[in-house]
């Protein structure tokens, strides 16, 4: 029989991040956004709500995006995590959605941001060609609270419209 | 005064030029509170009661201070001694016995109350410990509704002026209205939070102040008997603010006593649900009104009467919320006569402060609702009866007669038929009309409704401000207010750089170091570019013109008046009752924009906020005063599906005459009429004029109301 550790007791868990493989003691109930966070200093994915809504935790995982906040790090053993801090090459280029972002004023406090980026990278990357209607839909997922979501879509919608040019 | 004249030959005031702050945020190096950890800090997690009301018979922590990483739990007694927290604005005496206390004694009076607080090692122990407190609470009756006997009445604000009364006896007809706005908030997506550090040198550092850091840290250190300068604030990065974050709360005064105490850093971070019962509400606020009117439908007195949900306490705002609901009710109309009685009740919820918009958001969905009866009733189109109520720009300024914040009430500039006028066209008001018409007799439930408004910025009485040019050719600028996300960096910046002539990148702003500048007003009530901008713009002229470190303070005891009109076309579903608004139009004068780009930002997200308490939002409660709304599930905020495109017109026909560059503040003015606009939208959707008197309206309500 498999023994179970209890959830207040640290365990061993490898999480590979943003291609870097980190090695943390971490409790069964933490969740994988504060092991980001707290574990392997990775603040820029932010909590807005700890309970899913929100989606300022939005990480990819396996290139899906993913509330960090509804998963435990032990669960993510193994996946290819992706957070803000890699979006931008390693010389500080920015990634062409960073950088759009800030074109289009798509940001103003900045908290809900590194959720955003990653949700849309984790669109664009699979559907390169998604259109207006389902892009809309699916930056419904997360919450911000200053832009209205106006610039932040036609943010996106530049990325998108640049890449298949 | 001159323009300035900028180094490129054209102003820099005025450029949509991309933002300062952006960078670090983007590349996910952002500062925000939960981001900072000292050496060994611990981590405070507050008890807070579960009833709406009752008498607190004791909090037996002993098993929570056995809890495993616990290093102290306190409940009153331990700090009895220390003051309830005091009005940061609009105080009365009338209200100061109902200031709230750092932890509740004797009687809880909504759910959220901290009755006790938990520090622990780490922030999972610090909440388990928390939930070993025991809390003895003897239910009494929750009071749940401002206009009941029951709620407590410590103060009616009145006023008036012109003969009411006669010109109700001479009206040619009464125009009457009930109608209410529901109880909702800013909820900015970072949750509050406080990390204090006491350094070595007995200087307590708070990180996580916002807004108003000088007046927190100053007002902190006077409650806990230390010297005005041993409370630093250190803004970091601030995850909205819309009013409500930053305001001085029993959890600030509880973690920074707690560092003092314990000598050891205490952070505390706010989980969203505690976020939801714990930090101000707003906006609710049910009303009486009558207006008298003449054969032309121009409305020659008003008279009203509303009641002022405060919840359980009275917060550091005192009355700022009815009083600016007494004040700016009239709105951008003539109004010669008018009576008001706002009364302030107090009940067993959440206690309120501002949010976006204060008590603008509500008496304007009043008044526009009465002059859209006043239309129906005489039969006039709604856009003819605000034509025929308008002050006319002739008449400015325009003194109202009444006061508010403590200053005369007096519209500095507008050309408000014109902003009007600018809307029609633009909409092509005639024709979308026709279209909506033909809409509806193919079986469409589809309408439009317009809303105006004046809104308020700038309020004084001072911001100081200091430049210097630094060694690496860049130049500093030192302000005291604070940043909550708006971009006023890069606004500041490009002010300082037009009048210096260099590059607005070349522009540093420091701000909410409470140690860099003696005194600083912070960020609320759309002041920081009208105040901070022109005191750099003060400063910098004096460093342009004598090449040395400059200092400069602006004064001012009026405020400036951005007015507005919002256009709103909504489709209704005949199943659900659910509401889509299809098109939303915002004519806006802000005197001067110094970054339209910021501007039209300001305006678009306010815009969805305002929509959000129009249809989305509420905190509803059940009849013993238990919260509803405690997660994002049940507070439902706009996501993109729920937000239309918004059409911004940017005016400047009226730059405020009290400032060498005209500004007025552009934050709130896209929230403003959004329940005034929707709401007439919907009764022209659904043919009945008139039908939509309360917000949020909700499905369940519209639906309510196709049944009837």
């Amino acid at each position: 029989m498999t023994e179970i550790s209890p959830a207040d007791e640290a365990v061993p868990v490898v999480l590979r991040v943003n291609g870097t493989d980190r090695r943390i003691a971490a409790e069964p109930r933490r969740t994988l956004a504060d092991a980001l966070r707290e574990d392997c200093g990775l603040t820029g994915t932010h909590l807005g709500c700890e309970h899913g809504v929100c989606g300022a935790c939005t990480v990819l995982l396996d290139g899906e995006p993913v509330r960090s906040c509804l998963l435990f790090a032990v669960q993510a053993q193994g996946a290819e995590i992706r957070t803000v801090e890699g979006l931008a090459d390693d010389d500080g280029t920015l990634h062409p959605l960073q950088e759009a972002f800030w074109r289009h004023h798509g940001l103003q406090c900045g908290f809900c941001t590194p959720g955003f980026l990653m949700l849309s990278a984790g669109v664009l990357e699979t559907r390169p060609d998604i259109g207006d209607e389902e892009l809309r839909e699916a930056l419904s997922s997360n919450l911000c609270r200053c832009t209205g979501y106006q610039t932040i879509v036609e943010a996106v919608r530049s990325v998108r419209d640049a890449a298949g040019a | 005064m001159g323009e300035p004249d900028g180094a490129r030959g054209r102003s820099l005031i005025g450029e949509s030029v991309l933002r300062l702050e952006d960078r670090p945020l983007l590349v996910g190096e952002g500062r925000f509170l939960a981001d900072i950890s000292f050496d060994g800090e611990v981590h405070l997690r507050v008890v807070r009661s579960d009833v709406a009301h009752g008498v607190l018979r004791g909090v037996d922590l002993d098993d929570a201070r056995a809890g495993e990483g616990v290093v102290a739990a306190w409940s009153a007694e331990e700090v009895a001694h220390v003051p309830a927290i005091e009005f940061r604005m609009t105080g009365f005496d009338e209200l100061r016995p109902y200031c709230q206390r750092i932890l509740a004694s004797e009687y809880v009076r909504y759910v959220g109350d901290p009755v006790a607080v938990v520090i622990a090692e780490d922030p999972y122990l610090a909440e388990d410990a928390a939930e070993l407190a025991f809390v003895d609470i003897e239910p009494l009756d929750a009071v749940l509704e401002a206009s009941s006997p029951e709620s407590v009445a410590p103060l009616t604000l009145e006023t008036s002026y012109g003969d009411t009364d006669a010109a109700f006896e001479a009206a040619h007809r009464v125009v009457e209205l009930h109608a209410a706005v529901g109880r909702h908030s800013g909820v900015p997506l970072e949750t509050r939070g406080l990390l204090a550090f006491p350094r070595p040198d007995g200087v307590l550092e708070l990180h996580g102040i916002a807004k108003v850091p000088h007046y927190n840290c100053a007002t902190i250190a006077a409650m806990l008997d230390l010297q005005p300068g041993q409370v630093v604030g250190r803004e970091g990065h601030v995850g909205g603010g819309f009013g409500i974050r930053g305001e001085l709360y029993p959890e600030d005064v509880l973690v920074t006593y707690a560092a003092l105490r314990l000598q050891r850093p205490v952070k505390w971070v706010e989980d969203r649900r505690e976020h939801l019962v714990a930090a101000n509400h707003s906006r609710e606020q049910s009303y009486r009104v009558r207006a008298a009117v003449d054969e032309r439908g121009v409305v020659q007195a008003l008279d009203a009467e509303f009641f002022h949900d405060q919840g359980g306490y009275v917060r550091t705002h005192g009355a700022t919320v009815p009083n600016l609901s007494v004040a700016l009710l009239p709105g951008p109309y003539l109004i010669p006569s008018y009576r008001v009685r706002g009364n302030i009740r107090l009940t067993n919820k959440t206690p309120a402060g501002t949010y976006r918009s204060p008590g603008r958001f509500e008496s304007t969905f009043v008044r526009e609702r009465l002059l859209d009866r006043v239309a129906t009733e005489l039969d006039l189109e709604p856009v003819e009866v605000r034509r025929r109520n308008l002050i006319p720009t002739e008449a400015m300024p325009f003194d109202r007669g009444v006061s508010t914040l403590g200053t005369p009430l007096v519209y500095d500039s507008g050309d408000y038929h014109r902003l009007l006028e600018r809307l029609v066209d633009h909409i092509g008001y005639v024709a979308l009309r026709e279209s909506l018409a033909q809409r509806r007799r193919q079986g469409e439930m589809v309408g439009l409704g317009i809303g105006m408004f004046v809104e308020k910025s700038g309020l004084g009485p001072f911001d100081d401000v200091r430049v210097r040019r630094l060694d690496d050719g860049g130049v500093e600028v030192v302000t005291g207010a604070a940043s909550v996300g708006q971009g006023m960096e890069t606004a500041i910046a490009q002010i300082c750089a037009d009048v210096l002539g260099v590059d607005y990148t070349d522009v540093s702003v420091r701000h909410g170091q409470t140690d860099m500048i003696g005194r600083g007003m912070g960020a609320f009530a759309s002041r920081v570019t009208v105040m901070t901008g022109v005191a750099v713009y003060m400063a910098a002229s004096e460093l342009a013109a004598t090449g040395e470190p400059a200092e400069a303070t602006f004064n001012t005891d009026h405020m400036t008046y951005p007015y507005g009109a919002h256009a709103a076309v909504v489709r209704v579903d005949a199943g659900t009752g659910g509401v889509t608004v299809e098109r939303f139009v915002v004519a806006y004068d802000v005197g001067r924009a110094v970054n339209p780009m910021l501007v039209e930002g300001q305006i678009i997200g306010g815009v969805a906020q305002g929509i959000g308490g129009t249809l989305l939002e509420l905190f509803s409660y059940d009849p013993d005063g238990q919260p509803l709304a405690t997660s994002f599930m049940d507070y439902l905020m706009p996501t993109v599906a729920e937000q239309p495109h918004v059409e911004v017109l940017l005016s400047e026909d009226a730059p405020s005459p009290l400032n060498p560059l005209g500004l007025k503040g552009a934050g709130e003015g896209g929230t403003t009429a959004c329940g005034a606009a929707i709401a007439s939208a919907i009764d022209d959707a659904i043919g009945r004029p008139g039908a939509v008197t309360t917000l949020p309206a909700t499905p369940e309500l519209v639906r309510s109301l196709l049944r009837n």
